[in-house]
């Protein structure tokens, strides 16, 4: 009886996860422009329409070139600073901690909302363009990518111990020696598992680049969120089919290299 | 082959002392057990010959070379860890070849050395082997051969055993005695173990509260203690406290005691060792009743009951039918020991007694 119930109480969750998902891709077969049930039919032709629809196509590479960027820097400021947290002594060291993982605890339109203004004022003092160019939004993502491959790195460096090190060290290895051969290998499920959910991050982010995308630049979000200004169709359920089902893939690759679910658990 | 000196070695972390002026010489060739409780500074030591602590003060030789700043990869220091820390991503051979490697040995070397070093401690066609494949011992093996390949000046070993169950424990003990007498390796052993110290060591340094308390052969501190501490840290013993009447004599309240000299009117606690307590149903010195009888197998102990305490006898236990093993709850005992026996120590603890 227990199991039963422990059993049900499971596959709500499960249900209460992926019933959203799965809802979004069966919408984007509904052969009708407003969503209604039971459907009249099903159609490919909301993922023409998608295709047609230059924008998404633009957005989408720009969303990619930017998450794979900001992934890339904020996966190597974010080891390097793990590093430190997890093996060093100094001072501010709990403080820098905290401060890493802050921007996780301020909501996304807050923080843009601050960029934005931190930028007009550094545009004001330096005379150099950041709102509505690459590298600006390149920064601004870098904020959300640092504290997710701080934290996985920090909890698989913690796992395992400074003991492999030292051995490492004691048999002539210097202390770059000692990082690259040893201490890199090992948390290297943490790194892999701290790019996906950066990318992650920063390829599904609306908040942030809605008030920092220059114009012809925006990232797949701003797009759908433009789209729906003007229509409710499901061609926007065909967009994140897709989507749900390319970071699917992603993920199912990583996990083939590295277990994931020990990562994060 | 290299010998290892400290020389007031000392280690605080604000204002708690870890390890207190330390002195130790090692000799080239001998086995140096660190033999202490928790915390008692031993593994402190270890790690600031090996280089992972920077000593507070004091300096430490390898060979005549003051390495006290040197840092652990420039120190000829060959380790062996308490949990192995094996590098889980490379196999047996890569693991037994990295200190070759950061020595830059040429390939065809480093394999020969590999190979002789797997097969000294018997672990030869596993070179290939993942280390997760390999069993606790087995891992425990390439740790060994791992610190040996180096051919290190100092082997400093930090509790290997402590993993290992306690069959295999025993033969480990045989087999890094006998590898470290073949090689002739200087080495300093760190192991909360009496047993493990008292069979392994040429010299043991008992260390409670950061402070050395005693340093010395196993039979020496075993049976010439300098204190309470070392007394019951080693082994088991009765203590008996009084005051000495005259040389030789030993007043506890009521009855005089044997006990090897002292200066009459000095207050001091004897320890006796329980296999060197005689015990006799008719005739001695100690009258008692049997309070309980644990039999070990090998040995039998009996707690007696006297007028000066209860006393731990111990004797191999005699054969069936003997009268000792008729002994049973409550028969009257006489005990009785030789002056040699009751060795007078003071009566303070210098820290707890066990």
């Amino acid at each position: 009886m227990r199991a039963v119930m422990w059993r049900g109480g499971v596959g709500a969750v499960f249900a209460a996860v992926l019933l959203p998902m799965v809802a979004v891709m069966w919408l984007s077969f509904f052969d009708q422009e407003v969503i209604s049930f039971p459907p009249e039919g099903y159609t490919w032709r909301w993922y023409v329409n998608a295709w047609e629809k230059k924008q998404f196509a633009r957005g989408f590479v720009n969303s990619l070139q930017l998450a794979l960027v900001a992934a890339g820097l904020g996966v190597f400021v974010g080891t390097a600073a793990a590093y430190a947290l997890v093996r060093a002594e100094f001072p501010g060291k709990a403080f820098l901690g905290t401060l890493l993982l802050s921007p996780l605890a301020v909501p996304g339109v807050v923080l843009g909302t601050a960029l934005y203004v931190f930028f007009v004022e550094v545009e004001n003092a330096i005379d150099i363009d950041i709102r509505a160019t690459l590298p600006g939004l390149i920064a601004a993502h870098v904020l959300l990518t640092v504290p997710w491959t701080v934290r996985l790195v920090a909890a698989s460096l913690q796992g395992i111990g400074p003991a492999a090190e030292e051995a490492a060290a004691n048999l002539g290895a210097r202390p770059w020696t000692v990082f690259r051969r040893i201490t890199l290998p090992m948390m290297r499920s943490g790194v892999v598992a701290g790019a996906l959910f950066s990318f992650i991050q920063s390829f599904e982010n609306l908040e942030l680049s809605l008030l920092l995308v220059g114009p012809g630049r925006s990232t797949l979000p701003v797009e759908m969120l433009n789209y729906l200004e003007f229509r409710i169709d499901p061609t926007l359920a065909a967009v994140a089919t897709i989507q749900i089902v390319l970071i699917g893939a992603l993920m199912l690759v990583t996990d083939r290299y590295v277990n994931l679910s020990r990562v994060v658990s | 082959m290299t010998r290892l000196v400290l020389e007031g070695l000392r280690k605080t972390y604000g204002p708690t002392v870890a390890v207190d002026r330390v002195d130790l010489e090692v000799a080239e060739g001998e086995l140096v057990a660190l033999l202490g409780p928790s915390g008692c500074g031993k593994t402190t030591t270890l790690r600031m010959v090996a280089g992972f602590i920077a000593p507070t003060a004091g300096r430490i030789f390898i060979g005549g070379t003051d390495v006290s700043r040197a840092p652990p990869y420039a120190r000829d220091t060959g380790m062996v860890f308490q949990g192995y820390a094996l590098f889980p991503h490379m196999t047996v051979a890569e693991n037994v070849g990295f200190g070759l490697e950061m020595r830059r040995v040429a390939k065809a070397e480093r394999e020969a050395r590999i190979a002789e070093a797997l097969r000294l401690v018997r672990l030869d066609g596993y070179a290939e082997r993942r280390i997760a494949q390999m069993s606790g011992g087995q891992q425990q093996r390439v740790a060994l051969a791992r610190a040996l390949v180096v051919n290190p000046g100092v082997f400093l070993l930090d509790e290997p055993l402590s993993n290992l169950d306690a069959r295999l424990r025993a033969e480990v003990r045989v087999e890094i005695r006998a590898l470290q007498q073949r090689l002739g390796l200087t080495t300093l052993f760190v192991t909360h173990d009496q047993e493990e110290a008292l069979t392994m060591a040429d010299r043991m340094v008992v260390m409670n509260h950061g402070r050395v308390c005693q340093i010395g052969p196993p039979e020496e501190l075993y049976e010439r203690p300098a204190d309470l501490f070392v007394a019951g840290f080693l082994g088991r013993c009765n203590v008996f406290r009084g005051t000495v009447e005259t040389p030789g004599t030993l007043r506890a309240g009521a009855i005089a005691l044997p006990c090897d000299g002292g200066v009459p009117g000095q207050t001091a606690a004897m320890v006796v060792r329980p296999e060197r307590v005689g015990i006799d149903p008719e005739a001695g010195l100690l009258p008692g009743r049997i309070g309980m009888t644990t039999y070990l197998g090998g040995l039998t102990d009996w707690h007696v009951e006297t007028d000066a305490g209860t006393v731990l006898v111990t004797r191999p236990t005699p054969p069936p039918g003997d009268r000792l093993r008729r002994l049973a709850p409550g028969d009257i005992v006489h005990l009785d020991w030789a002056g040699t026996a009751g060795r007078l120590l003071s009566p303070e603890p210098n820290g707890e007694l066990a």
